[in-house]
């Protein structure tokens, strides 16, 4: 726990200072936004409907991005290579990259969130603490996935390419199960959610999981 | 009981054997440098005794320890410089340090680290970020970072590189300092002036093996056999 702490405060001390990470997750998250809307171009009366799918795109995007840079941290003067020399367990290395991606895409989120609502008017506030439910879920099995496949990636060539090749595929579920989830909330709040939010909350246990135990293997030799 | 012994180490990449079979022990307190041409090997084999790289065949043992279970506490014994720094550009001198200090659990971390940056002449670059860093520089933070957590077994490769005539001097100094505190010391290198004033034994290696384990304090006999072992006697 001590080695994922230090990892997590340090990426969290980097990305305060540079602002690199948040700064181009946010711009692309505007900009898909803007993009998706103008796309759809739907009446007034007919946008609602499309903020989930909104929403989670504009996310799984973002995402990959913000994912990819925490990696990228690592790579630069082979500080993975520091990591690992360490005494401390890779799992570790694992949660403290994970916590940070978790921290990174929650703050994305804060920005996107009310600006989807703003562009495809809707009121988010009355349904405000179910969202906040899918929302956490979504972004906690993203982030336990992508930082898995981020390990993997970084260390390939066309590294760019291969992220998002490897994770979206195995993303749908959760796509499915966060758009579900979220248009049920949307509908008539976290009763409505349960499945859904049962399958979330499994695929966030299986991957998290998963990421811990698999992680010594995709970062060591 | 020797703070590394090698056995038959092997590593092979798509094939091709970088290491073919070294063979090699180093005792507490003494200073193993080890010389070889380009592409010897020399880079692999420190990685393999980092345990960063798994070897192909062969069997490594580092006090006593089979290095295959690669317990944590036989990390903390290992001091490993590198070609690269393992500082984060975007932190400073000493934020780098005290990071990778909570990562070994340092004692007293904040004295250490003064005492690092002081030896390192990295005081008053200290609280700049690494990215402004010379390339002198940033190889005195990197030996400070790998003597942190006073490692019984240090291994460095190519310590002298991008080092002035006083950085030099220090590590050699330093060098021999922890070597008559008992600490083992693995260095590789090209310049055999730099590593001759400190080496106890000196080994070359050459396309994967070790061809010759001589004196260290032998300057002329190493540079002759180094000649012959590499370029064939010319």
């Amino acid at each position: 726990m001590r080695g994922a702490l230090a990892i997590f405060r340090k990426d969290m001390s980097i990305e305060w200072r540079t602002r690199e990470g948040l700064s181009s997750v946010l711009v692309l998250g505007l900009l898909l936004l803007v993009v998706l809307t103008v796309a759809y171009d739907a009446p007034p009366e007919a946008a609602p409907a499309l903020v989930p799918s909104v929403l989670w795109a504009t996310f799984l995007f973002t995402g990959l991005l913000g994912v990819q840079r925490g990696f990228l941290l690592e790579r630069e003067n082979d500080c993975l290579s520091g990591l690992l020399v360490s005494p401390i367990d890779p799992a570790a290395i694992y949660l403290g990259k994970l916590a940070a991606n978790v921290a990174l895409l929650a703050v994305m989120q804060l920005v996107v969130v009310p600006l989807v609502g703003l562009f495809l008017h809707l009121d988010l506030m009355p349904v405000l603490p179910g969202l906040l439910v899918v929302l956490a879920l979504g972004n906690l099995g993203f982030a336990a996935l992508a930082t898995l496949f981020a390990a993997i990636s970084v260390r390939v060539r066309a590294r760019e390419v291969m992220l998002p090749l490897l994770l979206l595929p195995l993303l749908v579920p959760l796509l499915i199960g966060t758009v579900s989830a979220t248009r049920s909330v949307l509908a008539g709040g976290l009763t409505l959610a349960s499945d859904a939010l049962g399958v979330l909350a499994c695929f966030d246990v299986i991957f998290a999981v998963a990421g811990w135990l698999l992680f010594a293997y995709v970062v060591r030799d | 009981m020797p703070a590394l012994v090698a056995e038959g180490l092997v590593r092979a990449y798509a094939g091709m054997r970088v290491l073919a079979g070294v063979d090699l022990t180093v005792e507490a307190g003494e200073t193993l440098a080890l010389l070889g041409p380009n592409g010897a090997g020399k880079t692999t084999l420190l990685r393999v005794f980092a345990l960063l790289l798994r070897p192909s065949e062969g069997r490594l043992t580092l006090f006593g320890i089979d290095a295959r279970s690669a317990p944590p506490e036989l990390r903390r014994r290992l001091g490993y410089l590198a070609h690269e720094s393992f500082c984060y550009p975007d932190l400073s001198g000493a934020e780098n340090l005290a990071f990778h200090a909570r990562l070994f659990d340092v004692a007293a971390a904040r004295e250490r680290i003064g005492t690092l940056l002081a030896w390192a002449g990295l005081e008053a670059a200290g609280r700049r970020p690494v990215r402004f860093y010379s390339r002198g520089m940033s190889q005195r933070l990197a030996l400070a970072r790998a003597l942190l957590h006073e490692p019984d077994l240090l291994l460095l490769d190519e310590p002298f590189s991008g080092l002035d005539p006083a950085a030099v001097e220090a590590l050699q100094e330093r060098l021999v300092a922890l070597r008559e505190a008992g600490r083992a010391i693995v260095l590789t290198t090209h310049d055999l002036d730099r590593a001759a004033p400190i080496a106890t034994r000196t080994a070359i290696l050459h396309r994967g093996r070790i061809a010759s384990v001589l004196d260290g304090r032998a300057a002329d006999a190493v540079a002759a056999a180094y000649r012959t072992v590499v370029a064939g006697g010319r």
